[in-house]
């Protein structure tokens, strides 16, 4: 007997799929080509910067995999990413960082 | 410079997005080993990385089915979630808009973090390039991505709990969106934004379902924005 029921694995697949298709779509497949006004193009310029921090700022801070408490490792690997993605202005460069501070850390202090 | 061709931008497309394989990997395969240990079927593994095409979604989706928590709630939170790629889909409208509806249901389709990151930075260096150009660029970006995200989706829930917690995939998350940040931090109102946007966040992070992820997007957006027109103004003045 496993966990979880098949339908419900399946009835949250259709209802996500089609959900994220239409979240996705909503604005490319219908305004189109229609001109939007400047001050919502204003704000959608801080769309990515606006969204993508908020999202992060907790999995740093409140890390699951550490039951969600302040990790020195992780606080560290993020602030050398971080750094490093300004200093070198390259999303790989600052991957590798990040990484190799994150794996650099653990051994140090795990 | 030389004017650029499609095909040169689907090449460019193709560049901006192979650095991510690096942790798009990681983060399929765990999705896979997360999955199976909730007890999906591969099958399942797999249907849920080929049609929801969101790792953040689709995580919340399993912890929260194994949660036994009810189908509408799993899937309004996933959706929350996800609500970001309506504001991407809003942002890459200025450029994608007049393409033809199969390809923008196309480029629905495949929007992940990584390609609208890659795609909005560069269609704002480049305002010059047609959609046919900046679409290439995209569908460039994401060819790297989304065959391998599928594939390691599979390996993942194949080689289910095998790997070990020392390797702290987990944080690969966290890292490839710093990472996709930094570069974006182009004037003081992108770093306005960024830090509302962090505030807002964890002072809302008690909020249930990542409603507080959308009080802080949207505060950002209002925040950057408002910096952009004070300092536009403080411009024309001085």
């Amino acid at each position: 007997m496993r966990d979880v029921a098949t339908l419900d694995i399946w009835i949250v697949l259709i209802g996500l799929g089609l959900g994220s298709f239409a979240l996705r779509f909503v604005f490319l497949g219908i305004i189109g080509d229609r001109p939007m006004p400047p001050w919502v193009l204003r704000h959608l310029r801080y769309t990515a910067v606006a969204v993508l921090p908020g999202l992060v700022a907790p999995m740093v801070m409140w890390p699951p995999a550490t039951g969600g408490t302040l990790d020195a490792p992780r606080l560290i690997a993020a602030a050398v990413t971080i750094i490093a993605g300004l200093v070198t202005r390259n999303v790989l460069a600052a991957i590798l960082s990040g990484a190799a501070a994150l794996y650099i850390m653990l051994y140090l202090l795990g | 410079m030389t004017p650029q061709t499609t095909k040169s931008t689907y090449w460019q497309g193709v560049r901006a997005g192979a650095p991510f394989i690096l942790v798009l990997v990681p983060f399929a395969l765990l999705f896979g080993v997360v999955a199976t240990e909730a007890g999906f079927t591969v099958i399942e593994t797999f249907a849920y990385s080929a049609l929801v095409v969101a790792g953040a979604a689709q995580f919340t989706a399993v912890q929260l089915l194994s949660e036994h928590a009810p189908t509408l709630i799993i899937i309004a939170t996933a959706l929350a979630v996800n609500l970001r790629m309506a504001m991407y889909s809003a942002s890459l409208t200025p450029h994608l808009g007049r393409a033809p509806l199969g390809k923008r249901a196309l480029v629905a389709y495949l929007m992940v973090d990584q390609a609208y990151a890659s795609a909005i930075l560069e269609y704002e260096r480049h305002p010059e390039w047609t959609v046919p150009q900046k679409l290439a660029f995209y569908f460039g970006a994401v060819t790297p991505l989304f065959p391998l995200w599928l594939t390691f989706t599979v390996v993942g829930a194949m080689v289910g709990n095998a790997i070990p917690p020392e390797f702290a995939l987990d944080f690969a998350v966290p890292i490839t969106f710093l990472a996709m940040i930094a570069p974006m931090l182009r004037t003081g109102a992108h770093v306005v934004a960024a830090l509302v946007s962090i505030t807002v966040s964890l002072a809302l992070a008690f909020v249930p379902y990542s409603m507080g992820l959308l009080v802080a997007g949207a505060a950002g957006m209002i925040a950057g924005a408002q910096v952009e027109l004070w300092m536009a103004r403080r411009g024309a003045v001085t």
